[in-house]
C-alpha cells in the first residue's frame, strides 16, 4: 500500500500510457488514433514533471531579498526561517526536466499537426478516416486501376 | 581515414565551425527553399546546400581523422552542462554517408520529382528533404541524448510528410505516411521516455558523461528499463524486426527519391543511435551482454530468415526491396550483436555497404518510373531491352545485394561472416549464409525478369531515363563496384569507428 503512495506519480503515467497506447491500436477511427496518440505523449510529459519535482521544493527561481518582490515574500515567511535560509529557502525542485519536456511537447505538437493535415489528406483522398473503409476502396480501387504494364493489351 | 588527412579541405577558420555548419547549412537551405520562387529554384538551392553539407562533412571526417574526437561546445557552454556535439569517427562516417547520399539525392531529384509529385508541391517537397538531411545529420554528430531526440524529430516529421506526397503515383501513400507516423512517434516517444530513466539514474544528459557515471553505478534497474525503452523506441525507427510494420508500405508508397533517402539514411542513423547507446553509452558488464547475446541477436537472426523470405514471395518490386531492408538491417545488427572490434568493424561496413546499394536499387527502379508505371516484377519483365542503362545500374546494386565477388556487398558478407566465426559464433555465421542464399533468390527472381524475359506483347514502352537522373545513379552504383575492388577507404573507416567503440586499436 505504502508503495502505491509513494509511487503515486508512475502509476497514474502507467495507467495514462496504457490507455493511450490501447486507443491508438484498438481503433480504426484516424483521428481517435490521433487522441490516442497525445494521450500516450502527455504521459511521458508527466512522467518527466513529476521527475523534476523535489518535496517541498520551489520553482528554481531566484529572487533578490531587496526587490519589491522579496520583500513582500520575506512579509509571508516566519522571520526565523528567513534568517536561516533567506528567501528562498533551499530546496529547489529541479528545473532541467521541466525544459525538456517544454521541448518534447513542442515537438508533439508538430507531430500531431502533421498527422492531423495527413488524416484531412486521406479524407480527401479516400472519403473516409475509417480504416478498414480506406482499406476497401484500396482493394477496390487495386481491381478496377487501369492495367499495368504487364498487363496492358493482354 | 588516413586519405583525408592528406586533402587540403577547407580554410582553417571554416573548419573549426564545420561540425554546426554541416547541420546549420541544410537546416537555412529549407528555409531559403521555401521562400524561392519556383520548382527550378529550390532544386538549386538544395543542390547548392547538399554540396556544402557535403564540402563540410568531409572536413568534419578529416578533422576526426587528424584529432580522434571533436568536441564542440555549443553557445560557449562548457561539457557536461552545455549541449555538446561529439564526433567520433563512427560519427563522422556517417554523416559523410548521410551527406554523399543527400547530395546525390538532390542531383537526381531535378528530374525524377516531375513524374512522382505534384508541380506545386516541389518547392515544398525540396525544403523537407533539406529538413531531413538536417536532422540525419544532426543526430549522428550530436552529444546529447536529448538533443538527439530533438534531432530525431525534426528528420521524421519531414519523412512523413516526404512519404506522404507520394500520393500523387499512388494513393496508398497517405495511409503508409499516417502509419508510419503512428509507428515513428511511439517510438520517439519510447525513446524520451528512456532518457528520462537514464536521465533519473545518473543525473546527466550528455552521453560521454552518462557513460562515465553509469560504469560507477553498478546494477541498476532505472538504468537498465531506460536502455530498454530507448532500443524499442530506436528499434520501430530502424526498422527492426519485429517493429518494422511501417516500412514496406512507407518504402513501396513514398516517392523513389523519398525511398533512396530512408533507405540509405534514415534507418541507418537509429542503428547508428542503437550501437552508440547499447556499445558505447551502457558500460560494458553482465546487462550489456545479455542484452545483446539473448535479445538483439535473436531477433536479429529472426529478421534475417523471415524478411528475405517475405521478399521472395513479395509480388511488387518495391516491397521486394523494402522486406530486403529488414532482413539487411538484421545482418547489420548481428555484426553488432558480437561486440568485438572486428564484428562491430564488420557491421559498420555492411551498413554503408548496404546503403550504398539500396540507394541504388531505388534510384534505379525510380529511373524506370520516370517513363513507365510498373510495379510488379512481372511488370519489369524485358526493360533491360528498353532502358539498358538503369537496369546495368540496377544489376550492379542488386549484384552487390546478392554479394557477388568484386561488389562490396561480397566484401560486407565475407568480413562480417569471418568475424562472426572469429568470435565462436558458429550459429551467427550459420545464419548469415542462410540469409545470403535467401537474398540470391529474390534477387534472382528481379534479375531474372529485366534482363531475360521478354516484355508482354503491347506493352507500355519504357525510355531510358534523362541524364540528370542516370549521373547520381551510376555514382552511386559505381561506388558499390569501386569499393568492391579497393576497399581501403570504407573499411578503414569502419575499422576506426570499430575502435572508437570498443577501444581496440584499429
Amino acid at each position: 500500500m505504502s508503495m502505491a503512495v509513494t509511487h503515486f506519480n508512475y502509476i497514474a503515467v502507467i495507467v495514462l500510457m496504457m490507455i493511450g497506447l490501447y486507443v491508438l491500436f484498438a481503433t480504426g477511427n484516424l483521428i481517435k488514433r490521433m487522441v490516442g496518440l497525445a494521450l500516450f505523449q502527455t504521459s511521458t510529459a508527466l512522467f518527466y514533471i513529476s521527475l523534476g519535482k523535489v518535496s517541498g521544493g520551489t520553482a528554481a527561481i531566484t529572487i533578490y531579498a531587496d526587490s519589491p518582490e522579496g520583500r513582500a515574500l520575506a512579509a509571508t515567511l516566519d522571520p526565523a526561517y528567513v534568517d536561516q535560509f533567506g528567501i528562498n529557502g533551499v530546496v529547489y525542485s529541479n528545473p532541467l526536466p521541466h525544459v525538456l519536456i517544454l521541448t518534447a511537447i513542442v515537438v508533439g505538437v508538430a507531430t500531431l499537426s502533421v498527422g492531423l493535415s495527413i488524416v484531412v489528406r486521406i479524407r480527401e483522398a479516400y472519403g473516409t478516416v475509417e480504416t478498414d473503409e480506406i482499406e476497401a476502396v484500396a482493394r477496390v480501387e487495386a481491381a478496377q486501376s487501369g492495367p499495368a504494364r504487364s498487363e496492358a493489351g493482354a | 581515414m588516413i586519405l583525408f588527412e592528406a586533402i587540403y579541405v577547407a580554410p582553417p577558420a571554416l573548419t573549426a565551425q564545420a561540425p554546426i555548419l554541416v547541420i546549420a547549412g541544410p537546416l537555412i537551405g529549407a528555409c531559403a527553399a521555401v521562400l524561392s520562387p519556383g520548382a527550378r529554384t529550390a532544386w538549386m538551392i538544395s543542390v547548392l546546400t547538399a554540396a556544402f553539407t557535403l564540402w563540410m562533412s568531409v572536413a568534419v571526417a578529416g578533422e576526426v581523422a587528424r584529432a580522434g574526437v571533436i568536441d564542440y561546445a555549443l553557445g560557449g557552454f562548457a561539457q557536461p552542462m552545455g549541449i555538446a556535439l561529439r564526433i567520433d569517427a563512427l560519427g563522422a562516417t556517417m554523416a559523410l554517408l548521410i551527406a554523399s547520399v543527400g547530395l546525390l539525392g538532390a542531383l537526381y531529384s531535378g528530374h525524377a520529382l516531375v513524374s512522382e509529385v505534384k508541380p506545386e508541391k516541389h518547392t515544398l517537397f525540396q525544403s523537407g528533404y533539406l529538413l531531413c538531411l538536417a536532422g540525419f545529420i544532426g543526430l549522428v554528430l550530436t552529444g546529447d541524448a536529448f538533443n538527439a531526440f530533438v534531432f530525431l524529430e525534426v528528420s521524421s516529421i519531414g519523412t512523413y510528410a516526404l512519404v506522404g506526397v507520394g500520393e500523387a503515383r499512388d494513393k496508398r501513400a497517405l495511409p503508409a505516411a499516417f502509419n508510419y507516423l503512428i509507428f515513428g512517434t511511439v517510438g520517439a516517444t519510447f525513446y524520451v521516455l528512456g532518457i528520462g530513466f537514464l536521465y533519473a539514474a545518473t543525473g546527466t544528459l550528455n552521453m560521454a558523461d552518462m557513460a562515465m557515471r553509469l560504469a560507477t553505478l553498478g546494477d541498476n534497474t532505472a538504468a537498465q528499463a531506460g536502455l530498454a525503452f530507448v532500443v524499442a523506441g530506436l528499434g520501430i525507427k530502424a526498422a527492426m524486426f519485429p517493429l518494422h510494420g511501417w516500412l514496406p508500405g512507407a518504402y513501396a508508397g513514398a516517392p523513389s527519391l523519398v525511398s533512396v533517402f530512408l533507405a540509405a539514411t534514415a534507418t541507418k542513423a537509429a542503428i547508428y543511435l542503437i550501437i552508440r547507446f547499447v556499445l558505447d553509452v551502457f558500460p560494458e558488464g553482465e546487462f550489456g551482454a545479455i542484452f545483446l547475446r539473448w535479445i538483439l541477436a535473436p531477433l536479429a537472426a529472426t529478421a534475417v530468415i523471415v524478411c528475405s523470405v517475405q521478399a521472395i514471395f513479395a509480388k511488387e518490386v518495391r516491397r521486394i526491396l523494402a522486406f530486403s531492408s529488414v532482413a539487411q538491417v538484421g545482418f547489420i545488427m548481428l555484426g553488432v550483436s558480437l561486440a568485438t572490434a572486428a564484428g562491430v568493424s564488420a557491421g559498420v561496413y555492411y551498413l554503408i555497404a548496404h546503403a550504398l546499394l539500396k540507394g541504388a536499387l531505388f534510384m534505379a527502379v525510380g529511373a524506370f518510373a520516370v517513363s513507365v508505371r510498373a510495379r510488379t516484377v512481372d511488370d519489369f519483365a524485358g526493360i533491360a531491352c528498353e532502358a539498358p542503362w538503369s537496369a546495368a545500374a540496377f544489376g550492379v546494386g542488386a549484384a552487390s545485394l546478392a554479394g557477388v565477388p568484386m561488389t562490396m556487398g561480397f566484401l560486407a558478407k565475407w568480413t562480417l561472416i569471418s568475424a562472426a566465426l572469429e568470435a565462436g559464433a558458429v550459429w551467427i555465421a550459420v545464419t548469415l549464409a542462410i540469409g545470403s542464399l535467401l537474398t540470391l533468390i529474390y534477387v534472382w527472381r528481379m534479375l531474372e525478369a529485366i534482363f531475360f524475359r521478354m516484355p508482354a506483347a503491347g506493352a507500355e514502352r519504357a525510355r531510358e531515363a534523362p541524364v540528370g537522373v542516370l549521373v547520381p545513379l551510376f555514382i552511386l552504383a559505381g561506388l558499390s563496384l569501386l569499393f568492391g575492388v579497393t576497399s581501403t577507404l570504407p573499411a578503414s573507416m569502419a575499422d576506426a569507428s570499430a575502435a572508437a567503440l570498443t577501444g581496440a586499436a584499429p
